[in-house]
């Protein structure tokens, strides 16, 4: 995250905005419930930040405006320079999502639902990018099985394999490695980490695994009723609390406590 | 190409490709279950089946069956175009439903009216499927052929397609917005429409008051310029045209309502929690 003063000059001169998402005053109620609470806060391009916070504190709801899912009560959003409340088919196709709120077709192939989603992202060479994807989230002997029969791990992998399909710019993750057993899931944060780095791809993710944030993020935001309760640098988190991880941290802030 | 380049591709404010990529969706469930395609033949065969002993008993016990010979099951295979051509829409929208994909598709850069057309087309091609075992199967036991009517039958098959689309739209618009509880309107909503349609009768056997009513569907037209070919041999124009201009304006309304239910199922964050 960066709240220094814009320099939209150096960014245009780069051909590119200097940050991937910028939201400002973001509110969202349901009925008498303020999910998101006038939030604001950029994220660079190339950087992978993460939204902490306890079960209702407004991640996916903060997700699902951030990619258009949910219109906000107001504020502004800009992703990859674009305004997302009035030009968000311009950028829908350099974004993705993975979200285990969402599911694919069960009745369909992994290779299946991988096609239909490459064709609406327009593609050019879809066996190839399948083919590669197969290959990296290993997942080649999945290809030909209807997805209603994986197990909860292999699903989270055709999952993410669909939300990288057109080598987004920007991923949205929704709890990525949720159900995966320690070894996959340490190799699908091997794999994301590659993948920002080749792509200098933007990853904003939501997550419970304290461990994963710490090594992949370098930036994190905390959440609690609606608000950013605390963002900083997982390193600058821990020092200001003065705990020994990012979990003790997100405990003292759940359960308010510690350094304000 | 690469995904970049793809991406800026994408942002095109139509795309047969992406249309046909939620065809070919369609087309991959269709394919993966043969259970799924004997449904979809099976209701019309056995309604032709039953019309086809009635008309045969009535043909001697009714003057007006016996001077228009085919009248019931004709309009039974109509009627199942209209029916058919709604379901195969809503069915699916449902199947997007089912399956909790709806929010993959609206992240993607698929946009909602091209999500229309294919449900529009995925109905086409549940109607064919559906009826034509069914017309040929009345050629083969009653001697009737609904391709008799001729050139007309292109004109009634489209006109009764776009009010199964427009019943269709209004029908999924309410899913989204009101969820799954809503699912069974797909099922019996277009039965509301039979009988103020005539599809077995004449309009003009409803009482007054309905028949103005049955004026206002275009599937009353359809169903009486069938019945204006097989008993008096006449095509009626201006039937087709009443008809055509009222599907249209079902079609505008029935559209402009689901991009409205599609504005507040972003607005109330419907689409995130939609699913069995």
């Amino acid at each position: 995250m960066d709240d220094e003063p814009r320099d939209d000059a150096a960014a245009a001169a780069l051909g590119a905005p200097r940050f991937s998402i910028e939201v400002r005053n973001l509110t969202k109620s349901f009925a008498e419930l303020r999910a998101v609470d006038d939030i604001s806060f950029s994220i660079a391009s190339g950087e992978t930040a993460a939204l902490l916070g306890a079960n209702g504190a407004g991640k996916t709801t903060t997700i699902a405006m951030l990619i258009g899912l949910l219109i906000p009560d107001s504020g502004a959003i800009t992703v990859l320079g674009e305004d997302m409340l009035r030009h968000r088919h311009r950028v829908l196709g350099r974004i993705n999502l993975s979200s285990p709120y969402i599911d694919m077709p069960r009745r369909l192939t992994v290779e299946e639902n991988l096609k239909v989603f490459a064709r609406l992202y327009g593609l050019g060479n879809i066996a190839a990018r399948i083919e590669e994807l197969a290959e990296e989230l290993d997942m080649g002997a999945l290809l030909r099985r209807p997805s209603g029969t994986l197990s909860s791990g292999q699903h989270s992998r055709m999952a993410l394999a669909k939300a990288l399909i057109n080598k987004p710019e920007v991923v949205f993750l929704d709890e990525p490695t949720a159900s995966l057993d320690p070894d996959t899931a340490d190799r699908i944060r091997t794999y994301l980490m590659d993948y920002q780095a080749r792509e200098n791809a933007t990853i904003f993710l939501a997550s419970h695994n304290m461990a994963e944030v710490e090594r992949m993020c370098t930036t994190v935001m905390i959440m609690k009723g609606g608000r950013i309760e605390r963002s900083g640098s997982p390193r600058q988190l821990i020092e200001h609390f003065g705990r020994a991880n990012l979990e003790e941290v997100f405990l003292d802030i759940a359960r308010a406590r510690g350094a304000q | 190409m690469t995904g970049r380049e793809s991406a800026r591709r994408s942002s095109a404010p139509f795309s047969a490709e992406r249309t046909g990529a939620m065809v070919l969706r369609y087309v991959y469930i269709l394919r993966g279950s043969w259970p799924r395609i004997i449904e979809l033949a099976y209701w019309p065969l056995m309604q032709v089946v039953l019309w086809g002993f009635i008309s045969k008993f009535l043909a001697t016990n009714s003057s007006w069956v016996a001077q228009g010979a085919g009248v019931l099951i004709g309009a039974v295979l109509l009627w199942d175009v209209l029916f058919r051509g709604q379901l195969g829409f809503s069915v699916s929208f449902l199947e997007e439903m089912w399956s909790r994909n709806l929010a993959n598709l609206f992240v993607s850069p698929l946009r909602p009216y091209e999500f229309v057309v294919a449900l529009s087309l995925m109905s086409v091609i549940r109607t064919v499927i559906g009826v034509v075992p069914a017309a040929l199967l009345a050629i083969l036991f009653y001697h009737y052929s609904i391709f008799d009517l001729g050139l007309p039958l292109i004109a009634f098959f489209f006109l009764l397609l776009m009010l199964g689309w427009a019943v269709g739209l209004l029908i999924t618009a309410l899913i989204m917005r009101f969820g799954l509880g809503a699912e069974s309107l797909a099922w019996i909503a277009m039965f509301a429409v039979a009988p103020v349609s005539g599809v077995f009768y004449p309009v003009g056997t409803l009482p007054e008051w309905l028949q103005m009513v049955s004026w206002a569907l275009p599937s009353a037209y359809v169903f009486e310029g069938m019945r204006a070919i097989i008993f008096d041999a006449a095509v009626r124009w201006d039937y087709m045209l009443a008809a055509l201009a009222l599907d249209l304006v079902y079609l505008a309304a029935a559209g402009a309502f689901f991009l409205y239910s599609f504005h507040v199922s972003r607005r109330d964050g419907l689409l995130m929690k939609v699913g069995e």
